[in-house]
């Protein structure tokens, strides 16, 4: 076996960390240890490595006693991996002449025997000190950013991101599939617990979108396929066609006025089905941009090619509508992309015991905001499905959520909702109003003080999870209503209460093409939504670099937290874009061109679509910007024509001699 | 020639439960379904064995899965909704558990644990609805329906905690069966709601009261006679209407198995059909199903 | 006046543990008291404490309370709380388990006729191997109260005119090799 390039001289520094290392492995005996290990020049052991003046001791050691590779036995190479490698940088060494032993979390942490904890670490150190002989140095590679920004989905958080970005002075693409931006938000009445009126917040910024220089906003349009890796991403998009040309197109909506249909007969999906609209229309008054759109599923001229087309004779000399308008490609090239999807509000059909679905007065919260809405179906009069106004109201938490049977986590944002719908409703009908919660999740600023203004108000708070809405009727009283019946745990007996409208507090769930979305931009999802980084100090980068989330596509939240990391999002993105270029891990693969036989087994195997086949010599490439350094392509060639940097076959053999020879 | 179902009759079918058992051997004869008694099978100990002796109650079920499976059967029909349940429990539970699969295993002797997990439990209920299909069933009709609509009551046992013979909220097969021979059925929110199971002998009066919200509610709907799947749920509605015409004077609902219902629509024999075993209701019976040729109550 | 008020050295937390270690009832302390299980059982009108509390008392250690409940013994084991359950927790089977340990140790009132039922029923089926329901009704009341037979005459007599009263005392032929597998419990 080959020798490794010059004298090798290590110094090994065991940490102590407080108590956390040293009260479980006798640090001084491994200092000891590893003093008499060959090749090693110097051995100490210190309370905390970490610190300044432990790097000190390093950067001091390197001089004085001509070092060129270091060992350090600490904490896990997670947390300070990059700290000790800067340290030898700055001590004049190349950083990847190093490698750390986690005798933390994976000895003092998880063992309780000092003799045995003391003898594995020992075994570790000896491992990483024959190591790191063999460590080359290895230089980070830089890729510089392109400035432009794709943000998916034009709900609130897409909005505020691209606001921020814009007003930075960057260009944004917005690409929103719904044929106006605005998302969840623009469908409610009032926030909580200010109760300020949705629209009137949202529809400022959303006019500033249209208006802003340095945004192109794209609705009615769908991302179709991402390549690249970041700060050079290529991205196409897919406009599909309104009928209605966007440039030409004033806003006067006659065409809807004048359509065929004199009365509307298509479910408004705006109102949750709540109300009609023609096939050409548009969702609500405010959208963004206010241009209608032509439904070819329910446009007579589509299905039938037989229509008067009064339409474009409304439209005029404008000429705007255009029905045999095609879908439209863009290309785009982009250095970031801020996903902000959004959610999908749970099926309460997938919880028949609630009725929603069997009995007509039942609701969902998305419905009901859009009934207390003055622009809604009913122009803000609560009238329920049979026309009747309700006089006793049932609001159930927690449809959807907190269940095994259906979604295991908190949806975080129903309590505050169902006490707000609970406000709006009583104040709309007089109705006596009863909630029925698990618990009454009121964390945010004002949200307590909310809690208690409802109190106040008298509405019933009634803690027991419902267990079944029945139109069975025990009692004459309970005649022509639908029953609740639930344990009311604080009082303390089952109680029987017949209401006239029941409110189901549904769950935000993870939209339904989410696995879609996420093989597009190579992210991953867990419990279904986009997962972060780090749950508490990366909450919004994704483990792909330069894509990054926002909003409830994350996790469920409300609009304070959306928007706060909608504008996180937006500053991760302009760091890189005013840094310029990325700096890579140099852990890459690299494929020896003149042992590659051009089998492409590696191609295949890689997670991240890292290589690629250069047909001219026949052989793979390893993409160093896209490559993640997983070490799969490198397991997999059947020519062992693949090296990965910092894990070369003889560094990981001399890491297994180590481990197993007792020295 | 199907293979045929090894049938487990349980206890009640031989007692309270005998119309149970006539019906359904009558409508699986009329359909050509062999059906063949499993020798030798014990009490499947229902929920009072449960509540004295888990272990013992798991080995009562697991020596009837022996039994079957000895005779050849890799299909089980269990009528009863109860033991339907407890033998498919046993099932389960010998699957996720290792200390109970040990000591059925011990005690059975040589029983062969594995095979008890191949017998499939069946209720015919399940076995008509999948096995035969609605199709075939309204196919095969023979008698029109001459009767008043019925609310179809599939008690707890069938239809939790295993949703297999059918869906726990709002079931819809007995309607659907029923349907297809031309029963009118009924919309009937209590369809799953328990009738009280063994209460009505030992807290008579709780029993009494659990039966007597049910039979309300489908007399309220419209119904003029319940169809059942459980032989106790049967008995707990049929046997004490008289308690319950005390409070509702004019109720006098005859609370049929679907076997009957079915039975009768497909042509078998008027007589073999258990008519003559219902107390409630016995007019009512007698003008829907008297046949020109037969009475029923011959 | 009643004092009531539960000192720590009353409940018995290993008790709570070894309970959840039984078959069924893993999901015990996970339980977020949400009232489901009481909401829908058609038998917690009746109970003495319904089925969230019985939870409850038992993760906390008060055996004593539970076990001498009449909650255990008024459950048709109908499963709609397992069913309901957000936590997907087997109450039934937590309510099985307490049902045993009452019969062992004993806390029931001493003519209740639930447990009397059961372990009527127990002793038939060890002896025949089947049961025959005339002759479990007779027994249990002669057992618990007999005045009930008094009220049972006219569905006797039902049963009796319509032949769905059977007299037979069934038994399988080899009923000593289901009574050597069945373990020799003594049920009082």
């Amino acid at each position: 076996m080959p020798e490794p390039r010059g004298p090798v001289r290590i110094g090994v520094y065991t940490c102590h960390c407080g108590t956390n290392i040293a009260g479980t492995v006798d640090c001084k005996a491994l200092a000891q240890y590893a003093a008499s290990l060959p090749n090693v020049v110097v051995s100490r052991d210190y309370k905390y490595m970490c610190s300044d003046p432990g790097q000190d001791l390093i950067r001091q050691d390197i001089r004085e006693y001509e070092l060129n590779r270091v060992v350090v036995a600490s904490c896990s190479p997670h947390l300070h991996e990059h700290t000790f490698r800067t340290a030898l940088r700055v001590g004049g060494l190349n950083p990847f002449y190093f490698q750390m032993v986690n005798i933390r979390e994976q000895d003092s942490w998880v063992h309780k025997n000092k003799t045995q904890a003391t003898r594995k670490a020992k075994d570790l150190v000896r491992a990483a000190v024959r190591r790191v002989a063999w460590h080359e140095p290895l230089e980070r590679g830089r890729v510089a950013v392109h400035p432009d920004v794709l943000i998916v989905g034009g709900g609130i958080a897409g909005i505020h991101a691209a606001l921020t970005l814009a007003n930075a002075g960057k260009h944004v693409y917005l690409v929103e599939r719904d044929s106006t931006i605005g998302g969840h938000m623009a469908r409610f009445d009032k926030t909580f617990p200010t109760l300020d009126c949705a629209a009137c917040i949202l529809t400022p910024k959303m006019s500033a979108v249209r208006s802003h220089p340095n945004i192109t906003l794209w609705t009615y349009s769908e991302v179709t396929r991402v390549d690249g890796f970041v700060g050079n991403y290529k991205i196409c998009i897919t406009r599909r066609p309104r009928y209605i040309d966007e440039n030409l197109c004033v806003g006067c909506l006659e065409c809807i006025e004048a359509c065929v249909y004199k009365q509307a007969k298509v479910p408004d999906e705006f109102n949750e089905g709540l109300s009609k609209r023609k096939p050409i229309y548009i969702p609500f008054p405010q959208a963004v941009p206010l241009v209608p759109v032509v439904d070819p599923e329910t446009c007579i001229e589509f299905k039938s090619g037989k229509c008067k087309k009064t339409c474009i004779q409304a439209c005029g000399d404008r000429h705007a509508i255009n029905l045999r308008m095609e879908e439209q490609r863009e290309e785009i090239q982009v250095g970031t992309v801020i996903l902000a999807t959004g959610f999908q509000t749970f099926d309460a059909r997938k919880t028949p015991y609630y009725g929603y679905g069997m009995y007509p007065n039942v609701y969902t919260a998305l419905e009901v905001e859009r009934l207390v809405n003055a622009s809604g179906p009913t122009g803000g009069e609560v009238v329920l499905r049979d026309g009747r106004k309700p006089e006793t109201v049932g609001i159930i938490h927690c449809v959807g959520s907190r269940d095994e049977n259906t979604h295991r986590y908190c949806s975080r944002v129903c309590c505050m909702y169902s006490l707000k719908l609970a406000h709006l409703l009583k104040e709309h009908t007089g109705a006596e109003v009863f909630n029925f919660y698990i618990d009454m999740r009121t964390p945010g600023k004002g949200f307590e003080e909310f809690y208690q203004r409802l109190l106040n108000e008298h509405v019933h708070f009634i803690r027991g999870r419902v267990a079944e809405v029945t139109d069975w009727v025990y009692d004459p009283s309970e005649a022509g209503k639908l029953v609740i019946r639930a344990e009311d745990t604080l009082a303390g007996f089952v109680r029987r209460i017949p209401v006239d409208m029941v409110v189901l507090a549904t769950g935000l769930e993870p939209r339904a093409d989410t696995t879609e979305v996420r093989r597009l931009f190579n992210i991953t999802c867990a419990d279904g939504f986009f997962l972060e980084r780090h749950p508490k100090l990366a909450p919004v980068n994704t483990f792909t670099d330069g894509v990054f989330l926002a909003g409830c596509c994350q996790g469920p939240k409300d609009i304070p937290d959306t928007v706060a990391q909608a504008g996180a999002a937006a500053a991760e993105a302009m760091a890189l874009i005013d840094a310029g270029y990325v700096e890579m891990e140099p852990n890459t693969a690299q494929v020896n061109e003149d042992l590659c036989a051009g089998c492409k087994t590696c191609i295949t195997m890689c997670p991240y679509h890292a290589i690629s086949f250069v047909r001219e010599i026949y052989k793979s490439r390893v993409n160093e910007a896209l490559c993640k350094g997983c070490g799969t392509c490198a397991a997999a060639c059947p020519s062992g024509a693949i090296k990965q940097n910092l894990f070369q076959d003889e560094e990981i053999f001399e890491e297994i001699e180590g481990l197993l020879t007792n020295a | 020639m199907p293979p045929s179902y090894g049938y487990f009759p349980g206890c009640t079918l031989r007692g309270t439960g005998v119309a149970y058992e006539e019906s359904m051997l009558a409508l699986f004869e009329t359909l050509g379904l062999p059906v063949q008694e499993v020798h030798d099978w014990n009490c499947c100990g229902a929920t009072s064995y449960m509540s004295i002796d888990e272990g013992s109650a798991f080995l009562l079920s697991a020596r009837n899965l022996a039994q079957a499976h000895q005779e050849g059967h890799q299909e089980l029909l269990a009528p009863c909704a109860a033991c339907y349940l407890v033998l498919r429990k046993t099932q389960d539970y010998m699957q996720r558990y290792p200390r109970i699969r040990q000591e059925i295993h011990e005690a059975l002797g040589n029983g062969h644990v594995g095979a008890l997990a191949s017998v499939r439990v069946r209720h015919p209920l399940e076995t008509l609805y999948v096995d035969v299909g609605v199709d075939k069933i309204r196919s095969r009709r023979v008698r029109e329906w001459r009767g008043g609509k019925v609310a179809c009551y599939y008690g707890c046992q069938l239809v939790r905690p295993f949703a297999e013979a059918d869906r726990d909220h709002n079931p819809m097969r007995m309607d659907e069966l029923l349907r297809a021979v031309g029963v009118p059925t009924v919309e009937y929110s209590l369809k799953t709601k328990c009738c009280g199971g063994a209460l009505t002998g030992t807290i008579h009066d709780v029993g009494v009261n659990l039966n007597r919200i049910l039979i309300r509610e489908a007399a309220r709907t419209g119904a003029q006679a319940i169809a059942t799947v459980c032989p106790l749920c049967q008995y707990n509605l049929d046997a004490y209407q008289w308690e319950i015409r005390k409070q509702n004077g004019d109720l006098d609902m005859p609370i049929l198995y679907f076997t009957q219902i079915l039975g009768w629509a497909l042509g078998a024999d008027v007589r073999s059909l258990g008519f003559q075993r219902s107390i409630s209701g016995r007019k009512t019976i007698q003008q829907w199903f008297s046949h020109a040729e037969k009475e029923v109550y011959a | 006046m009643e004092r009531k008020i539960k000192l720590q050295r009353e409940a018995d937390p290993d008790w709570a543990r070894r309970v959840s270690e039984r078959p069924g009832c893993e999901g015990l302390f996970s339980c977020l008291q949400c009232g489901a299980c009481s909401g829908t059982c058609p038998l917690s009108i009746y109970m003495d404490f319904a089925p969230r509390r019985i939870i409850a008392l038992v993760r906390e250690g008060f055996r004593t309370e539970a076990l001498a409940s009449k909650t255990i013994w008024l459950c048709t084991s109908c499963y709609s709380c397992a069913v309901h359950c957000p936590r997907q927790i087997h109450i039934t089977d937590v309510m099985y388990s307490l049902k045993r340990e009452a019969i062992q140790a004993k806390l029931y009132p001493a003519r209740f006729p639930i447990p009397v039922l059961a372990q009527e029923f127990y002793r038939m089926v060890r002896e025949r191997g089947r049961n025959s329901e005339f002759w479990l009704v007779l027994r249990m009341a002669l057992r618990s109260n007999p005045f009930v037979l008094f009220g049972m005459l006219r569905t006797g007599w039902d049963l009796m005119r319509t032949g769905r009263l059977s007299l037979r005392r069934d038994h399988i032929p080899d009923v000593k090799k289901l009574q050597v597998g069945l373990l020799p419990r003594e049920v009082a």
